[in-house]
């Protein structure tokens, strides 16, 4: 289970930029003066890049925990945070 | 410690559910009104208000929730719980109370929608810090063995908050005229006024509770936290906790929430075209039946552990979201009630210059009604001894709109959104135990809201906007809009199943 676990981490740490890479097209894609949908936007685009950076980052940092062991034994109590 | 556990849990319960119903409540009519707030504060074609209109609904949801987890969350392990979520309370009723007395852009132009996006902002920010507070109050409060059941009352208030908000937008609307309830000083803000005497109520129940006896023991013994957000977030044990908590439960719970009780009103509605209060009516009729199961879902999870039903929520999701999406359609194609016996109850012709609109309203033998509007265009004009003939081109693409069903497929849909949001209670009844079962109480506020509200306001709250996107990119399926949540609630089960535990942490005083 705990190399499943590490192998996994590879797939965290490679989705990450990949959603970030995907919204950024979309935004490329999508943003249009003409258009009136909320994708059509900017503002919606840069709020949603903008949260969404952070949370990629983080699913990388997650990848790189599982790759190096970190989840193989979570903690129990407190006092082993 | 002297703190007997179920000593007045039931009047905890309550004092703690009722402020986060209201909560709940608050922020959703904002959202239930969106269109006559947009008519009243934010006028089409008018850049400026436009973009205030844009920033209202996705700064609020996505910037300012998070944001408000860390800000509260933070209170919250600094100076206690109980002050913390009278504090968001307050902010939250009072500024949704707020909402319903500013004036409108007719009156003063530029400064209401700025007001408008102002009172949002807070209500966000509010709401950031009030789940955190009470499941961690109510938590801190019950016995290891009922964590689950007593934490799932806290659960059932963001469903209750959207069966209040759209029960009291109905009476409402039902007892006036749409001008009525539309005008500038109609209607529509009475839901807002509503909230300040709720949020009253609320406040004067939550006067009388004392703080969080985990936390208290805590500041007796001057162990609290220092700088929470640091121990939170810059600490790897813990914040690898963060991750796992956002990545393998959270993430997931929030799509299938919101696929389930705001996705499939929103899909029937514009989609497929079903009536305004039919739409509704039968989300209300599955959030009544559905509610209870939080309360046995949370019960359950106290005997065999959070995680798998949890992980069973989404999966269930996961496999029954196209199917029933795909009834949806298929029963509400007006095509095919054409084929049955119908009887026109009216039908009106307008003519235009170069076409003719013509509305039929049709009903079928079981109740079930629908209007079809068709434009058909005039290709030529003649005139033969001062008689007009018109040749068309008959629309062969007709719409049609407010499809009400019949008795028997109108229980058929609430049994199907029912199954929906009965995938919500076993996603979402757990997390609050789960949450709090994960961090230590020091820093318990801090660590578990953030992940939450990325969960639910992030990953939940952005839904129809990757709906829309994916539905504009690839045209062809109807129903692609819904490989948001499924690949979002598939990814996390994946990553709870391997990464969580099912052990109940039975200590948490810690």
């Amino acid at each position: 289970m705990n190399t499943i676990k590490k192998i996994m981490g590879i797939a965290w740490i490679t989705i990450a930029p990949a959603i970030i890479y995907i919204l950024v097209m979309g935004a490329i894609h999508n943003i249009n003066d003409a258009g009136t949908k909320d994708i059509n936007k900017p503002i919606p685009w840069v709020i949603i890049i903008t949260i969404f950076t952070p949370i990629a980052l983080g699913l990388m940092i997650f990848g790189y925990y599982a790759l190096t062991g970190e989840y193989d034994k979570p903690p129990e109590r407190s006092d082993e945070l | 410690m002297a703190y007997k556990p179920e000593k007045g849990i039931g009047k905890i319960i309550f004092s703690s559910s009722l402020g986060t119903l209201i909560e709940w409540y608050d922020f959703y009519i904002f959202g239930m009104l969106a269109k006559t707030i947009s008519i009243q504060f934010f006028p089409e074609g008018n850049s400026s208000a436009a973009l205030l209109s844009t920033l209202a609904i996705f700064a609020a949801g996505f910037l300012v929730r998070p944001f408000g987890a860390l800000f509260f969350g933070r209170l919250g392990d600094l100076v206690g719980r109980k002050y913390t979520f009278l504090l968001t309370l307050i902010l939250m009723g009072a500024s949704t109370f707020l909402i319903g007395l500013v004036p409108g852009y007719k009156t003063i132009g530029l400064a209401a929608p700025l007001l408008v996006l102002l009172l949002r902002l807070i209500q966000g920010l509010a709401l950031g810090g009030e789940y955190g507070g009470a499941a961690t109050y109510i938590a801190e409060h019950a016995p290891a063995e009922k964590r689950g059941y007593y934490t799932s009352w806290i659960q059932t208030t963001a469903t209750l908050g959207l069966f209040v908000a759209l029960g009291i937008i109905l009476l409402v609307k039902a007892n006036m005229s749409e001008v009525a309830f539309n005008a500038e000083w109609g209607g529509w803000r009475y839901p807002f006024w509503v909230s300040i005497l709720l949020v009253g109520l609320s406040i004067y129940i939550r006067l009388k509770m004392k703080e969080s006896p985990m936390y208290a023991a805590l500041k007796a013994e001057g162990a609290t936290s220092i700088n929470p957000i640091k121990e939170s977030f810059g600490h790897k044990a813990n914040f690898k906790m963060v991750l796992l908590a956002l990545f393998g439960a959270v993430m997931g719970q929030g799509v299938i929430w919101y696929t389930g009780q705001f996705y499939a009103q929103s899909f029937l509605e514009n989609t497929c075209k079903v009536d305004f209060i039919q739409s509704r009516s039968i989300l209300l009729w599955a959030i009544a039946f559905a509610t209870p199961f939080f309360l046995f879902f949370g019960w359950l999870s106290d005997k065999i552990g959070r995680k798998w039903i949890m992980l069973a929520g989404m999966l269930l999701g996961v496999i029954f979201y196209r199917p029933i999406f795909s009834i949806f359609l298929k029963d509400t194609d007006a095509k095919e009630w054409k084929k049955q016996d119908l009887v026109i109850i009216k039908s009106d012709t307008i003519h235009l210059v170069l076409s003719d609109s013509i509305t039929t309203k049709y009903k079928n033998y079981d109740g079930a009604k629908f209007i079809e509007i068709k434009k058909d265009t005039v290709t030529n004009i003649q005139n033969m001894n001062n008689v007009i003939i018109k040749t068309y081109k008959y629309d062969v693409k007709p719409r049609y709109i407010n499809k009400e069903f019949g008795r028997k497929r109108y229980i058929k849909f609430i049994f199907l959104v029912w199954i929906m949001i009965i995938f919500v209670t076993m996603a979402y009844s757990p997390i609050a135990a789960f949450l709090v079962e994960m961090f230590p109480t020091k820093i318990r506020y801090t660590s578990m809201s953030l992940p939450y509200h990325i969960g639910n306001g992030v990953f939940g709250g952005l839904v129809p906007f990757i709906a829309t996107l994916l539905a504009t990119t690839f045209t062809k399926d109807p129903l692609v809009g819904l490989w948001y949540p499924i690949g979002v609630a598939f990814l996390c089960f994946i990553i709870g199943a391997f990464y969580l535990t099912n052990k109940i942490n039975n200590d948490v005083n810690d």
